[in-house]
């Protein structure tokens, strides 16, 4: 798909975004939001899955470490086809399928139940080794928020994914620079990221989270045999939604039906 | 009693013949290969090995991963580090989403001796009893570990094994190990006596020292402390009116809550529960450990006496 139909898939999955919060009067529109480009592109260019067969043998994994992410997750999903638009309004209700969480027991495509934060980088690593072990070509993509990467369990992740030479493994980092209670830098600074990432053995893309041509061309760059791939994307916490953009206060906060209607009015094609 | 083997070690051994029985089959450890024994895997079958280093939040969830690939990960580390310190991985990423993941931690119990309480776990059963769908499996000896085993790679979901460090006797006789099916190793009228893991030796031999005296108790290894034996439990509780549980595990959480829960309400008899009681171990030789706890046949054979 090109950039410009990728282009109009995200602004549809962020209005979904708005949406499925502002109906469940919950959920994490921020960190959703500055998501969208790196998922849109990773799903549709880049992964070879199957909407009628969610479970295929040789379908490519994506772990959603940064899990409170689910709504844009779930909005790719039903872009996709794995499951229907009608689930939206469902999102955080009783006996939904949409948990507050991505759950892999519930939803079609998701391959790993995450939320719990840390857990996932390290899940992706396990599949990308299996895959290794068993001698199938399968590509396997995790999305971490850069928060997250205050958990110590990232970095034993990434400590093995160069160990075990997983170059079939993508680590892409949603670096919107804040969190719950602040910026990463007023809360617990994550130093030089892009060093880090380096300095455990990565081969880095350090690039806008927002500008399709640029995360296209991160995550078709060629790897380089026995090293695993990290995509370092500077993002917009609540890109796309002018009041949302770099506020601490939309990380878990749904909008309400007037700031939702200004939303959508901001996100027209 | 025969010779004497730890139950790390059968699982150890069992390990290599299950990775080549099934190609599926992959072992992780976290630095402690030569400790927890999957160091004869590593050394039969390197290329499914994976040595995850000093990181077992990491390596549960690297089983988690590999278990969505198809392969069946044994995932194994002092039961400190894994039920402890991994329990949220365990419970998160592995139990939540029903992963086939198989948890196998030595060195539980006060019997790890030397190291001392900062690595004798007596929480490990409780921590995953506690998780919703696990199954949680305690082997007697040797040949039940090795039973073990090979049950939980062809039971399909989570599970947590636990197994000593120390070397302990081998019981003469063989039984059937099934998921889930408590052995009644010993018929006696006066005490049914449910145990697990090294205390089921104990018990045995405490129910000889009380038949010298006249008493008779039942033995129940119940190996499966999740799913319990409700019926076996039940029925034993039924028949001899006194129950006495013996685990090497606090009181709180274990084995004797687990029974418990299957009589409260249910069967009205007498109960008392032998464990640890709400104290962290101490180093020292195990067999000290043990007696410094309460936890050897003639200690246990006296508690029974007082339950009477």
């Amino acid at each position: 798909m090109n950039t410009a139909e990728l282009s109009r898939v995200c602004r549809q999955v962020r209005r979904d975004i708005i949406n499925m919060t502002a109906n469940a009067g919950s959920g994490h529109p921020g960190g959703s939001l500055s998501a969208v480009e790196l998922m849109v592109s990773t799903f549709y260019n880049h992964m070879r899955v199957d909407p009628k067969n969610p479970k295929a043998e040789d379908r490519d994994r994506f772990v959603l470490s940064k899990g409170h992410a689910a709504p844009c997750y779930y909005a790719v999903l039903a872009e996709l086809g794995f499951i229907s638009r009608d689930e939206f309004k469902n999102f955080r209700q009783l006996n939904s399928i949409l948990q507050g969480h991505p759950d892999c027991k519930k939803v079609p495509g998701v391959d790993a139940s995450t939320g719990s934060l840390g857990q996932g980088c390290s899940i992706a690593v396990g599949m990308a080794l299996g895959a290794k072990v068993q001698g199938k070509d399968t590509k396997v993509f995790t999305l971490l928020g850069d928060g997250e990467c205050q958990e110590g369990q990232i970095w034993e992740a990434l400590m093995s994914a160069a160990h075990y030479k997983l170059d079939n493994l993508t680590v892409l980092v949603d670096n919107n620079g804040l969190q719950i209670d602040g910026s990463n830098d007023e809360v617990t600074s994550l130093g030089d990221l892009a060093a880090k990432l380096r300095a455990f053995g990565f081969d880095l893309h350090e690039i806008d989270g927002h500008d399709l041509d640029a995360v296209e061309a991160a995550l078709s760059a060629p790897t380089t045999a026995g090293k695993p791939k990290a995509i370092l994307a500077h993002t917009v916490k609540g890109k796309g939604v002018s009041f949302m953009e770099n506020q601490v206060g939309w990380h878990g906060k749904a909008p309400n039906e007037e700031q939702r209607q200004q939303a959508l009015k901001e996100l027209e094609d | 009693m025969s010779e004497k083997i730890a139950t790390r070690e059968a699982y150890g051994k069992a390990l290599v013949e299950l990775g080549e029985q099934n190609k599926n089959v992959v072992v992780l450890d976290a630095d402690l290969a030569g400790a927890t024994m999957t160091k004869f895997f590593k050394a039969a079958h390197p290329d499914r090995f994976f040595d995850c280093g000093i990181a077992e939040a990491n390596m549960m969830n690297i089983g988690a991963g590999l278990s969505t690939m198809g392969l069946i990960p044994f995932c194994s580390t002092f039961a400190m580090f894994g039920a402890g310190r991994a329990y949220e991985q365990i419970r998160n990423s592995i139990a939540y989403p029903k992963f086939n993941v198989k948890i196998c931690c030595s060195h539980a119990g006060v019997s790890v001796g030397e190291d001392g309480g900062s690595h004798q776990s007596i929480e490990d059963i409780g921590l995953m009893r506690l998780i919703p769908g696990m199954t949680v499996i305690v082997p007697a000896d040797a040949n039940e570990a090795r039973k073990a085993t090979f049950a939980l790679a062809e039971f399909q979901g989570p599970a947590y094994m636990r197994l000593a460090r120390l070397a302990t006797p081998v019981f003469e006789e063989d039984y059937p190990f099934e998921i889930g099916k408590a052995n009644v190793l010993r018929e006696g009228k006066d005490v049914a006596v449910f145990a697990c893991g090294l205390m089921v030796n104990e018990a045995l031999e405490a129910a000889k020292l009380l038949s010298a005296e006249g008493i008779e108790i039942s033995v129940i290894n119940v190996h499966t402390i999740k799913p319990i034996d409700a019926a076996c439990v039940t029925e034993y509780a039924q028949k001899c009116g006194n129950v006495v549980t013996v685990e090497e595990h606090s009181v709180i959480g274990g084995l004797g809550d687990a029974v418990a829960d299957v009589l409260m309400g249910k069967v009205c008899c007498k109960f008392r529960k032998i464990g640890v009681n709400d104290q962290f171990g101490q180093s020292g030789k195990a067999a000290d450990v043990l007696r410094e706890y309460g936890l050897t046949a003639d200690q246990i054979a006296a508690r029974i006496k007082e339950a009477l």
